[in-house]
């Protein structure tokens, strides 16, 4: 589906148009910008490039600047991100949520360039609606994120900047998927997304295990999130988290990380 | 790999015997682009030296490249604050390009209907290109559905308008201010390329990243202890805002001159201008 044509619809379009090239008049390139404040000052959860001329071709994807995680588990799905929005190294938001609610029963992660994420899952929640109405059936977690890669895809190469995890519950249980802009598409059971993944990898590994209880996993989910933005300079402001079950997705909770920090700090002592 | 054989400031094309044996090997090649480009250095500083060794004056020889950026920066810092039952939409009148000002008296709120106005910053020909596209979306939607636009769907409608130029984008930092269905204060910010979320208060522009913090303090109560978390009333945000500008003109040379407040209610829109430093 065409970017240009889904945004001159008015009224809905139930033909899918081929796709055109996109136009790029005098095509914007990070480098041909006269002057220091770059217009790559949009809103980012992504850390700003290095500085053009370093090298020709960027082969390794940066991390972007955030963490978001989400693991299965025996009751369902978990995701817990972080809240925080840089424009290079000035702090833009420390309340931007990160969780999309495709509909009820399918989320999304943000993490890269916020205003990619957030509008091609909203394009993916318009597919997901038009799909339930011709099938007369819900969406599958693997076609939902199959949608999203395939309508990214063709934007391969342009400069998009999203690294999100389609999580749901459908008729195979609980699903969960990586999509990114380069053209990823895996599942599996747990994942870390963004500058802070590693920090948060570490503290979900060690406390994972299929049997865990909701309490537990909820916990976990929290304190790795936690974790990553104590180290990661980039992450920070709120811990939120959802839960998704047989029934759909609940939001469990919405905590300062401030204020886990004195909870822990207490509970240590 | 062959080099051309030209006289003169092209390459020499005598490779050593150490150049050939390089290029025989991958590594080899890079060792030999090396040795020429430091080779073409040296010509070109030996053309822009005398005899004696000091630099010619004031003569530059070779290839210039000049870019054309279609962007320009013209400054101006926008502030947008909700309150209760109230919304505040500020801006400096300055607009400047590089070392000069262009005008002290270009305002940059734009009133869209009677509980929305939107400011914007950044380059003044996006600007003005931006709005001229919203307002014609209003009139069409009015037209279609026989009302106007709330501020919530015109903050929805401008994320699409700001994404439909995801690669060549609107260089304007929008704030929009008004008041949503329930009557509430409602600020939506944005960032060029149309991610947008709803907040209590928010600054954009220049001058933005010296007045998000004060805010943060005075209207967020941010980080602070014992403090008592009251509501802002319509006078206190005002005078705030007046208080906040008159820093950020001390300090950002992109803004001054003048501040205008458009104080939305349910009564309609008023404005209220207020001088600032013009230097």
């Amino acid at each position: 589906m065409a970017l240009s044509s889904v945004l001159r619809s008015e009224s809905a379009d139930f033909a899918d148009s081929f796709n055109q090239p996109f136009a790029h008049g005098c095509g914007l390139k990070q480098a041909g910008l006269g002057f220091g404040e770059a217009v790559d000052d949009s809103l980012n959860f992504a850390v700003k490039p290095l500085g053009e001329g370093d090298e020709p071709e960027r082969k390794i994807e940066f991390l972007h600047g955030t963490t978001t995680l989400a693991f299965k588990f025996q009751h369902g799905v978990i995701v817990a991100v972080d809240s925080r929005a840089t424009a290079g190294s000035y702090i833009a938001s420390q309340t931007v949520k990160k969780v999309i609610e495709i509909n009820p029963y399918l989320l999304g992660t943000m993490a890269g360039g916020a205003a990619d994420c957030s509008f091609w899952e909203r394009l993916l929640a318009r597919q997901c609606r038009i799909y339930e109405l011709r099938n007369k059936e819900r969406i599958s977690v693997a076609a939902a994120s199959k949608l999203l890669a395939n309508m990214v895809y063709q934007y391969k190469g342009m400069g998009l900047s999203m690294g999100t995890m389609v999580c749901g519950w459908d008729k195979r249980g609980p699903g969960l998927y990586y999509v990114d802009s380069e053209g990823n598409r895996v599942c599996g059971d747990l994942f870390a997304v963004g500058s802070g993944s590693m920090y948060a990898y570490g503290v979900v590994d060690s406390g994972l295990r299929h049997d865990l209880t909701v309490e537990e996993a909820c916990d976990l989910g929290r304190r790795a999130i936690y974790q990553a933005t104590y180290r990661d300079a980039y992450s920070g402001g709120q811990v939120n988290l959802y839960r998704v079950h047989s029934d759909g997705w609940e939001r469990v909770s919405q905590e300062d990380v401030l204020q886990l920090h004195i909870k822990y700090e207490s509970e240590k002592a | 790999m062959t080099l051309p054989a030209d006289g003169g400031t092209s390459f020499r094309s005598d490779a050593s015997a150490q150049e050939t044996q390089d290029l025989s090997t991958s590594g080899g090649h890079i060792a030999v682009i090396q040795r020429v480009l430091v080779r073409q250095l040296k010509m070109i500083s030996a053309q822009a030296c005398g005899a004696n060794g000091k630099m010619k004056d004031y003569h530059y020889s070779g290839p210039v490249e000049h870019k054309f950026s279609p962007y320009a920066f013209n400054g101006g810092t926008v502030l947008a604050v909700a309150g209760e039952d109230f919304a505040l939409v500020a801006s400096d009148t300055r607009l400047s390009e590089g070392y000069s000002i262009h005008s002290r008296d270009s305002p940059k709120c734009y009133k869209l209907t009677d509980t929305t106005v939107i400011g914007c910053s950044g380059f003044h020909g996006d600007c003005l290109t931006l709005t001229k596209i919203i307002e014609a979306r209003l009139k069409m939607y009015k037209h279609s559905n026989n009302k106007s636009m709330t501020s919530g769907a015109i903050a929805a409608m401008l994320s699409t308008i700001l994404y439909g130029r995801r690669f060549f984008p609107y260089y304007v930092y929008n704030i929009i201010g008004g008041l949503d269905e329930e009557g509430r204060g409602a600020v939506y910010s944005f960032d060029p390329v149309g991610s947008y979320q709803r907040d209590t208060y928010k600054a954009g522009g220049s001058a933005s990243a010296m007045l998000q913090p004060l805010l943060d303090n005075q209207i967020g109560f941010k980080n602070m202890e014992n403090v008592e978390q009251v509501p802002l009333s319509q006078e206190k945000a005002v005078q705030l805002v007046k208080d906040v500008f008159i820093s950020a003109a001390e300090r950002d040379v992109y803004t001054g001159d003048a501040l205008k407040i458009c104080i939305i209610t349910k009564e309609g829109i008023r404005e209220e201008i207020v001088p600032l430093r013009k230097d």
